[in-house]
């Protein structure tokens, strides 16, 4: 079922049309209402009115990760606070979030695209939906929920964790949508499993999984073990939040609500246009978001567009699932982790940050993150209860950093590779 | 002061063997040895016969090795002979973050080597009630 005929289904040259008259209105409206983007159009020679083809989108500059960082945290905001009635945050590449705002047009447009998907995933106002993403400053849980009431589902606000209270509401509410990572789904039949509950009293149908990278085997895992059908949901709190794109029962790749978002693919070296069908690293540009927007904002997912029609009747070009990143970004049990936040932990420690390793592995179903960092003279005390104090100490500081609790092994000098060039700083061990 | 050698050791199969060998191979003399472990890592302390050799030594193989300092006395070879000493720190309110014996003794002495959370006042005590201190030479060459 399709959830906006009109803007889903649009012939492509009249949804063309419409991308050209939103970017140049968007491009005339950062350039006057955020000086950051004033700088950098001007930087380009590119003045308001000089945009008069889609293609022209390929002379602006791109937005990366370091400018958000660089204007934290209100910076870029293109209208004033009085108007943002929303903040959230995710992981930034340092010790301050990236911080992301809404008006509350944008988060009646963040309603619409997140409905688009949850009806992609067959959940309508029948739908009972347990919304076992976090709440708070991740996007995931309220993203999905606005959603899932714009679409009239019955939402179960959950939040993460308490798998035993999942099951248990799962099974009394008559849950029939599940919407958390992928890795936590698992996690919850594998629960279920153990715990010998018998799975056909559970009226489960459908999940809309994403916020980390998984692959099709482990979609027909979850399939397998729930009974039910999995779907994949994209989205990034820069572009939006959950809701940026979402696969159809066609399972030929994720819809993008490109009336909305505009996708591009580059090359994450050179910064080269690339055309349909070519791998690279996916771009966004936020049509008509109102308190944050992004111009080329540079995501460092790799994947490939695609837009022969699609047998779901949706126009909409497709980009296939996230086979990996152009930085070193990972992520654990749902959560962000750049080795940089590691670093600028470290670097509390001392002078210099001593070098380290992340290395992620997933035991059953939930993965699990150790931090080897390499004693140097400096952190090197002569007891063990000091030494154990100082990895506290470190666990302690990435937890509240990183969101996340990390094992922290202290190893022995030498005992991590150095590299030439850019350093390998993740093992992940993981198959996904 | 007795200057004692710190390393610092993952706890994997081999590590320790490989610290031993290495010394070995520098020609350093081992005169007493500690170690405290956990789970993942083991601090090991020695006095060894030529700290200062050993340390630049050791430091060249890439071992993480620091040097403390570290107090030696002597007490009667006899039930009762350390206790002494240790009443003398509890009362000065001196604690001992570790200790260990040389194995062997000199003439009707044994050897204690103590790290005290405050080096200057446990040596002052120590002194104060006739407890006999090692010299770093006696250490060096037990």
């Amino acid at each position: 079922m399709i959830w906006n005929e009109h803007a889903e289904c649009m012939p492509r040259e009249d949804l063309e049309a419409l991308q050209l008259r939103r970017l140049q209105e968007l491009v005339v409206r950062v350039y006057h209402n955020v000086p950051f983007y004033r700088k950098k159009l001007q930087a380009v020679g590119y003045e308001p009115g000089d945009i008069t083809s889609l293609k022209d989108i390929e002379e602006l500059p791109f937005t990366t990760k370091q400018d958000l960082r660089d204007n934290y945290p209100f910076d870029m905001f293109a209208v004033p606070m009085s108007e943002v009635v929303r903040v959230h945050a995710s992981s930034g590449t340092t010790g301050k979030p990236t911080v992301v705002g809404y008006t509350r047009r944008d988060l009646d447009i963040w309603a619409e695209v997140t409905a688009r998907c949850l009806y992609m995933a067959n959940t309508d106002r029948k739908g009972v939906i347990q919304i076992a993403y976090g709440y708070g400053l991740f996007t995931g849980g309220l993203g999905l929920h606005y959603g899932a009431e714009k679409v009239g589902a019955s939402v179960i606000p959950m939040s993460g964790g308490n798998t035993e209270k999942q099951l248990m509401l799962m099974e009394d509410f008559g849950s029939t949508t599940l919407a958390c990572t992928p890795s936590y789904a698992l996690h919850l039949v594998e629960s279920l499993e153990k715990s010998g509950k018998d799975r056909s009293k559970f009226k489960l149908k459908y999940g809309i999984f994403g916020a980390e990278p998984w692959s099709e085997r482990m979609r027909k895992q979850i399939e397998d073990r729930w009974g039910i059908k999995a779907y994949d949901i994209y989205g990034l709190s820069e572009i939006m939040g959950p809701g940026v794109a979402c696969d159809c029962d066609v399972r030929n790749g994720l819809h993008i609500n490109e009336d909305h978002f505009y996708p591009e693919i580059i090359h994450p070296e050179t910064g080269a246009a690339l055309p349909r069908g070519e791998k690279g690293e996916l771009v966004f540009t936020t049509f008509t978001k109102e308190a944050f927007p992004l111009i080329r904002y540079r995501t460092r997912d790799i994947t490939t567009l695609h837009d022969e029609p699609c047998a779901c009747g949706r126009t909409t070009v497709r980009m296939e699932k996230i086979t990996g990143r152009s930085d070193d970004m990972i992520i654990v049990r749902g959560v962000n982790v750049f080795p940089t936040q590691v670093e600028s932990v470290l670097l509390e420690f001392g002078e210099t940050a001593p070098h380290y390793q992340l290395i992620v592995e997933r035991e059953g179903t939930l993965d699990k993150l150790t931090i080897e960092v390499e004693l140097s003279p400096a952190l090197f005390s002569d007891t063990v209860t000091e030494l154990s104090h100082l990895e506290r100490r470190i666990f302690h500081r990435v937890d509240s950093v990183l969101g996340i609790s990390a094992d922290i092994k202290l190893v022995e000098p030498f005992s991590i590779p150095r590299f030439e060039g850019k350093s390998k700083r993740v093992i992940d061990k993981r198959v996904l | 002061m007795i200057k004692q050698i710190s390393l610092f050791l993952e706890n994997k199969k081999g590590r320790l063997a490989h610290v031993c060998r290495a010394m070995g191979e520098e020609g350093i003399n081992i005169r007493a040895l500690s170690i405290a472990d956990s789970t993942d890592f083991g601090v090991l302390r020695l006095i060894v016969d030529d700290p200062q050799k050993a340390e630049a030594q050791l430091k060249k193989r890439g071992f993480l090795v620091t040097i403390t300092d570290v107090i030696g006395i002597k007490v009667a070879d006899r039930p009762g002979g350390l206790a002494a000493a240790l009443d003398l720190l509890e009362t000065a309110d001196v604690s001992v973050e570790y200790m260990y014996a040389f194995l062997g003794k000199c003439g009707d002495r044994a050897m204690v080597i103590l790290r005290l959370n405050d080096a200057a006042k446990g040596l002052e005590v120590l002194k104060r009630y006739g407890i006999e201190i090692m010299e770093e030479s006696e250490a060096y060459n037990f």
